[in-house]
């Protein structure tokens, strides 16, 4: 089974069989759009672990990127009768533009100051989301047009889901693939140790801003993928909590493990609905979680499972 | 020889810190130089200097001519320079193998697109590369250590490690910040063999090492540095002549 | 027109001395342990809330202000020896981490507890403001501006004229070398998270009469401190005050000539600047990292 696993796309065999059989159990609509909206955060997720986990850097800020997708799906095709995917692409390409141009200077700093302008960039396109009115709805948010492509309607939560699990499959090889090249040795070198990346000729700026901009634009289209899917978009999309969640998903899986995000994002994505119940204890939860992972358990859980497992076969 | 490496009149400062002080000297091509000096003498931050990671307050460093002072150290590593840390910079979150595969950094093609898409000219380098660092490893006496990570290997093997990964550069010179440091005699003696070794294959290498004996019957030339300065330099029989070497280093130890 | 630009520099020197504070709070901790402390805002949030609970349940004031600051001093010693102490030797990424949980819970648990309503306290003495130039000044201001510089000069005071502040400057400097001196560098630590979420209640107890406080302030707050701390040169305590100040006034300024909508981009926007064109802040010494 773990060899199998580790076979370099044994995981991903597993997880398409299990998105291929997950709606035999399927009972309604609800369970659909909780697979969905897993889908969804898994593959930011993913985008943020590379980032995160991998490379070692931090983003507190990342709610900020999916605003901008999901603005960007929002505004331009009711406002200027852009089609779809055209503006989803425009988002991610002002999503990249932004990233790569704060990226920069950004990260010839470390960790406080990373995670401070992140955080900072995050805030700031929050604030102008809720506050260009004319444009986004304000705080009350606005309504998006349903996701169509090349003429056809995407609608409703099977086609969605169907959607939702081959963008998720291409993510998790696309992912496999980067961090066993030589881009993302380089990636893990310079987490390693800085020094030793640089001596062995990684220029080690230039691979930070490529990863924050390659996740921010994961950030994006999955941002705008939401607001269509939803039909509606908010500012909270970018609110700091959740760039927060974001984080602990990837905390929570395991950190620098891909299949983790996967599970990461599950579990935090059912969660809220579970304390739903329990108005405001859901902050609480979820900052406990933060503590008591990156304390007890800092590796998260799929990492830590992995090696438990690998000892016990010894 | 022509001079591989030119240092002239070097300087930097930390605060109120000379941890180098007008140090010139030069490396000739296919050398084995070593530098010595007492505990905080300023070796490590001379190599510091000309690997890049350290922009010195003034002077010049040369490769073959020309000046490549205040170049970050990727630049430097694409002109040939390689080097190890005297305190262990290891990639712990990755294996031994893919440690030495970090050192062939510049001859891939490290394309992010290509990567994610699994290219098949990529994956075929990457599969002749896997070959080629655990020749490296073999190379660096690593033969038992080809599948291990690298948080689970021994001191010993881990400097061996730092040696190989500088091989997979291919460099034309080499920078071994005291590689023999903590290794019991026997192991200290391996060592020895492997920089020979190295030279002999062309690589020009400058050793900082602690081991006078290793240094001795080593070493092409020798710098010897005190407190920032350059006390002597010269071939190990002018060195170990030399009466201010004695009285300042040497002779604490005789 | 001198009238309203006094008034502007007024209110921003009123807040600002609010994110001096926190600011001195994120510089205490970090020089004692190289740790951000992303919970701070909460211990702001902490102050003001505590203090309208206390008067509200008939505590008078004096009592309910002491209490309201040395309980969040506690959730500081808290936080330190059941969370950071713990996760030793992490990676910066993972500490961050940790007091980001940290400043969840605890604003989780004052929603829980005390709702989500916002609260203004009375202001300490009064309400009939002062006029100056045209301008007018409320006595609370008064009062965040005498306290705060009063809490300034004892901290100057401790930090260089008591031993044990002294032993807290050395840790600062150099961990290694004050524990082999025989400084216990372990009690350096919870003594500098006690006091910075003392300063941090504090400073938000002298400011609630004026901006109201609710259990969601505690983010914004913070990380405005946070903000002053990196514009002063991150570890600088003169540098914090000096940073609180200036961010308070060129927020005030920019929310009374711009656009008050913005507002709250304004130190973001600064920050960025800063980091972009002189990342060491304004006191910030020049450091080779070693290698
Ligand atoms: N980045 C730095 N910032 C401040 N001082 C430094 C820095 N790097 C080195 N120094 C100082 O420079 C001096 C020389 O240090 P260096 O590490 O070069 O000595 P060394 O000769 O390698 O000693 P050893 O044999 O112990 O390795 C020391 O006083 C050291 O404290
Ligand atoms: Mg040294």
């Amino acid at each position: 089974m773990i060899a199998f696993f580790r076979r370099r796309h044994g995981g991903l065999v597993i997880v398409a069989l299990i998105l291929a059989l997950l709606p035999l159990f399927f009972q309604n609509a609800y369970h659909y759009d909780l697979a969905i909206r897993i889908a969804i955060n898994a593959v930011i997720v993913l985008g943020l672990n590379l980032l995160i986990g991998f490379a070692g850097q931090i983003s507190l800020g990342h709610a900020g990127f999916l605003g901008i997708g999901a603005y960007a799906s929002a505004i331009l095709p009711s406002h200027y009768g852009w089609p779809p995917l055209l503006a989803m692409m425009a988002g991610a390409t002002c999503a990249a533009l932004l990233a790569a141009l704060v990226a920069r200077p950004i990260f010839r700093l470390k960790g406080h100051y990373l995670a401070m302008a992140t955080l900072g960039l995050g805030v700031i396109l929050a604030i102008a989301f809720k506050n260009e009115a004319s444009l986004t709805g304000g705080p009350d948010g606005m309504a998006v047009v349903p996701l169509s492509l090349f003429g056809y309607e995407l609608s409703g939560e099977k086609k969605w889901y169907a959607l939702m699990a081959v963008l998720l499959l291409f993510s998790l090889w696309a992912s496999t693939n980067l961090i066993d090249s030589p881009f993302g040795r380089a990636l893990r070198a310079l987490h390693g140790s800085e020094v030793a990346a640089q001596v062995a000729g990684v220029h080690i700026v230039r691979y930070k801003v490529a990863i924050f901009v390659l996740s921010a634009v994961f950030a994006s289209l999955m941002g705008s993928l939401t607001a269509h899917y939803v039909g509606f978009v908010t500012p909270n999309v970018a609110d700091f909590l959740h760039s927060i969640e974001l984080v602990t998903m990837v905390v929570v899986g395991g950190m620098a493990s891909v299949y983790g995000s996967l599970v990461g994002a599950a579990l935090l994505t059912a969660l809220p609905q579970a304390l739903a119940r329990f108005e405001g204890w859901e902050t609480v939860a979820f900052g406990a979680i933060l503590m008591l992972f990156m304390i007890f358990l800092p590796r998260g859980i799929v990492p830590t499972l992995a090696a438990r497992f690998e000892k016990g076969k010894e | 020889m022509a001079a591989l490496l030119e240092v002239d009149a070097l300087s930097i400062q930390f605060g109120g810190v000379k941890a180098v002080q007008d140090v010139s000297f030069s490396v000739p091509a296919g050398a084995i130089y070593a530098v010595i000096g007492p505990n905080g003498a300023g070796k490590t931050t001379l190599f510091n200097l000309i690997t890049g990671l350290y922009t010195p307050t003034s002077g010049e460093i040369r490769l073959e001519g020309q000046a490549i002072q205040g170049k970050p150290p990727h630049e430097l590593a694409r002109l040939g320079m390689a080097r190890t840390f005297q305190n262990l910079q290891i990639c712990l979150n990755m294996t031994a193998l893919e440690n030495v595969m970090v050192g062939a950094h510049l001859r891939l093609d490290r394309n992010l697109i290509k990567a994610a898409l699994r290219w098949p000219a990529l994956s075929r380098r990457e599969r002749e590369l896997r070959q080629e660092a655990a020749e490296c490893m073999a190379y660096a006496g690593l033969e038992d250590f080809l599948e291990a990570r690298a948080d689970a290997m021994p001191y010993g093997a881990l400097k061996r490690l730092e040696i190989a990964r500088a091989l997979a550069a291919k460099p034309r010179l080499l920078f071994l910040d005291e590689p023999a440091a903590g290794l019991n005699p026997k192991e200290t003696q391996e060592v020895a063999e492997l920089v020979r070794k190295i030279a002999t294959h062309g690589v020009t290498v400058v050793l900082i090492e602690h081991d006078m004996k290793m240094v001795m019957s080593l070493a092409d030339r020798i710098l010897v540095l005190d407190y920032g300065k350059k006390l002597a330099e010269g071939s190990a029989a002018e060195v170990r002549a030399n009466p201010d070497v004695i009285a300042a280093y040497l002779g604490a130890h005789a | 027109m001198l009238a309203q630009f006094l008034q502007f520099l007024f209110s921003g020197i009123t807040v600002g001395a609010t994110y001096a504070l926190a600011a001195l709070g994120f510089t205490l901790i970090y020089n004692a342990s190289q740790v951000i402390n992303f919970a701070q805002g909460e211990f702001i949030m902490l102050g003001g809330m505590l203090t309208v609970f206390f008067l509200a349940s008939g505590l008078p004031l004096p009592f309910a202000v002491i209490l309201a600051i040395v309980l969040p001093a506690i959730v500081g010693l808290l936080i330190e020896k059941f969370a950071i102490e713990p996760a030793k030797g992490a990676e910066t990424v993972s500490l961050i981490i940790i007091t980001i949980g940290a400043a969840l819970v605890i604003r989780g648990l004052i929603q829980v507890w005390l709702g989500k309503g916002t609260h203004a306290l009375p202001p300490f003495s009064g309400n009939e403001p002062i006029h100056v130039l045209g301008a007018t000044l409320l006595p609370q201001s008064l009062w965040v501006l005498g306290v705060s510089a009063l809490v300034m000069v004892a901290l100057w005071f401790f930090f260089n004229r008591t031993l044990f502040g002294k032993a807290m400057l050395a840790t600062s400097y150099n961990r290694l070398a004050a524990d082999l001196v025989g400084i216990d560098t372990k009690h350096v630590l919870t003594v500098s998270f006690a006091l910075s979420g003392a300063l941090g209640a504090l400073g938000g107890i002298l400011i609630a009469p004026i901006t109201f406080t609710s259990y969601d302030v505690g983010i914004m707050l913070g990380l405005k401190g946070f903000v002053a701390a990196v514009v002063g040169g991150l570890g600088n305590g003169l540098g914090a005050v000096v940073g609180g100040l200036l961010v308070g006034i060129i927020e005030a300024l920019a929310a009374g000539y711009l656009s008050s909508a913005y507002k709250d981009a304004v130190p973001f926007l600064l920050i960025l600047l800063i980091l972009f064109f002189m990342p060491r802040g304004l006191f910030g010494a020049k450091v080779t990292e070693r290698v």
